[in-house]
């Protein structure tokens, strides 16, 4: 059977990792290359590296990045934060990125999507949206859940899909951070509107969590940040559990 | 000494980069002469199999590929490349394995791309797939597949329908998962076509 996967995300800035990391022992946290290395020995199934480089030289940056970790890690790994054009997956796929996420650009200017699926294939393409209540609908964020756009999100990624995203990368901004689990209600709504693989993101505390994700929504991964930086779910762990509660899931 | 057939079909940073890291040595094959310096080849690729078999034919190659009789090993669309045909792009590919490319039928809850990791079962006994059990995960990500036949599947995968994992025939080997994106079981593949 296709097994759920378990995905850390790692937020990258200068190529170093910026949130905190706490756990085993890594002889450099801020390393990413070290730090991803290190998921893929614990069985992480795939690993995404969000850049916030904001400098003139965040190209150059990322494909640096990407080549480093693409010489180490035998799984496979996303690159987001950034991607405005072409030119940018194009240099991000030939240092050896498996797939790119893209967010605001996207947003901005759907026809992206439809460009780089033609350019580099669907199974290239992740589109990463960002969502939050309002007035009780699910309204597509930008800047980090800061900036309402005027898109419904359920409307939104049954746009990237038909225009060729591969992927969708769902964060719920308002669970995101609150470690009370993730938003199975719209995961399960958006998994069953669409035909392509969904990766759940926002919310993730405990196992208990993983577990409800998987068997409430059915989504095919599912990603966290802190809980595996800080050493609080050790994948693992997790991954045993899941197997108990007979969810499919990748042995090491 | 591995040779990658480039014909322009993908990047292939992630694969040289497993070579490396496993201490494997490679070269590149873009002529005829070139191909002369390699005891086995592997033929990568990415994107649309129509499209790669065209860029294939452009190098003037396929005859010699056809006639090889050194191990080869082709990944992912470099495997769909070694049938007879595919759908996509209805395209008449290389005719060393009779059987066909196809595309994934629609099925409720099965999602196309087929993308991550599925469980392969190696059905014959073959030095590729020594030291990997039974049943382990391999990293997948595609739309068409091969069908299973059972003179020439070595290992099948379960996804809408039993298709190959992998195929052989002789000399000629083919995986359709990623082996450099598979964790150690793809490394393990790689260091044991280097020694097939």
């Amino acid at each position: 059977m296709l097994a759920k996967r378990i995905i850390p995300c790692l937020d990258v800035k200068d190529g170093r990792t910026v949130k905190g990391v706490n756990f085993v022992d890594l002889r450099d946290a801020g390393d990413p290359v070290e730090l991803a290395w290190n998921y893929s020995q614990q069985g992480a199934d795939e690993l995404v590296f969000l850049d916030i480089t904001a400098t003139v030289e965040r190209r150059k940056t990322m494909v640096e990045l990407v080549k480093a970790v693409a010489r180490q890690i035998n799984i496979p790994f996303t690159i987001g934060g950034g991607i405005n054009e072409i030119a940018d997956a194009d240099a991000l796929l030939n240092a050896g990125a498996d797939k790119i996420s893209i967010n605001s650009a996207a947003v901005r200017n759907p026809a992206l999507i439809d460009e780089l699926a033609n350019a580099f294939g669907v199974q290239f393409v992740i589109v990463a949206v960002d969502t939050r209540v309002m007035d009780g609908k699910n309204i597509v964020h930008l800047n980090g859940g800061r900036l309402p756009t005027e898109k419904q999100t359920l409307n939104w990624i049954l746009e990237a899909e038909s225009r060729g995203a591969g992927e969708i990368l769902l964060t719920s901004m308002d669970h995101d951070g609150t470690k009370a689990g993730f938003d199975n209600g719209l995961l399960k709504q958006v998994n069953s509107a669409v035909n392509i693989p969904v990766i759940a993101s926002g919310g993730a505390g405990s196992v208990q969590h993983f577990v409800d994700v998987f068997q409430q929504t059915n989504v095919d991964a599912a990603l966290a940040a802190s809980v595996f930086h800080y050493g609080e779910i050790l994948i693992p762990d997790l991954k045993r559990e899941l197997r108990t509660n007979n969810i499919e899931v990748r042995e090491v | 000494m591995i040779g990658i057939i480039r014909y322009g079909a993908g990047n292939i940073f992630s694969l040289t980069a497993t070579l490396d890291r496993l201490g494997i040595a490679y070269g590149m094959v873009y002529t005829e002469d070139d191909l002369e310096q390699y005891d086995r080849y592997i033929i990568p690729g990415v994107g649309h199999a129509g499209a790669a078999m065209q860029k294939l034919e452009h190098t003037g190659l396929v005859p010699q590929i056809k006639a090889l009789n050194k191990p080869t090993l082709g990944i992912c669309v470099g495997m769909q490349l070694l049938t007879a045909h595919s759908e996509e792009g209805d395209a008449e590919m290389l005719d060393i394995f009779p059987v066909k490319t196809l595309h994934f039928p629609q099925a409720e809850s099965f999602k196309v791309p087929h993308t991550g990791w599925n469980q392969v079962f190696a059905e014959k006994d073959n030095p590729l797939f020594a030291n990997i059990p039974v049943g382990s995960h391999f990293y997948f990500v595609h739309s068409y597949f091969i069908e299973y036949d059972e003179a020439y599947t070595l290992a099948s995968t379960n996804y809408i329908n039993k298709f190959s994992a992998s195929i052989w025939h002789n000399n000629f080997y083919g995986v359709q998962f990623h082996p450099e994106k598979s964790g150690t079981h793809g490394e393990t593949l790689l260091k044991n076509f280097s020694t097939i």
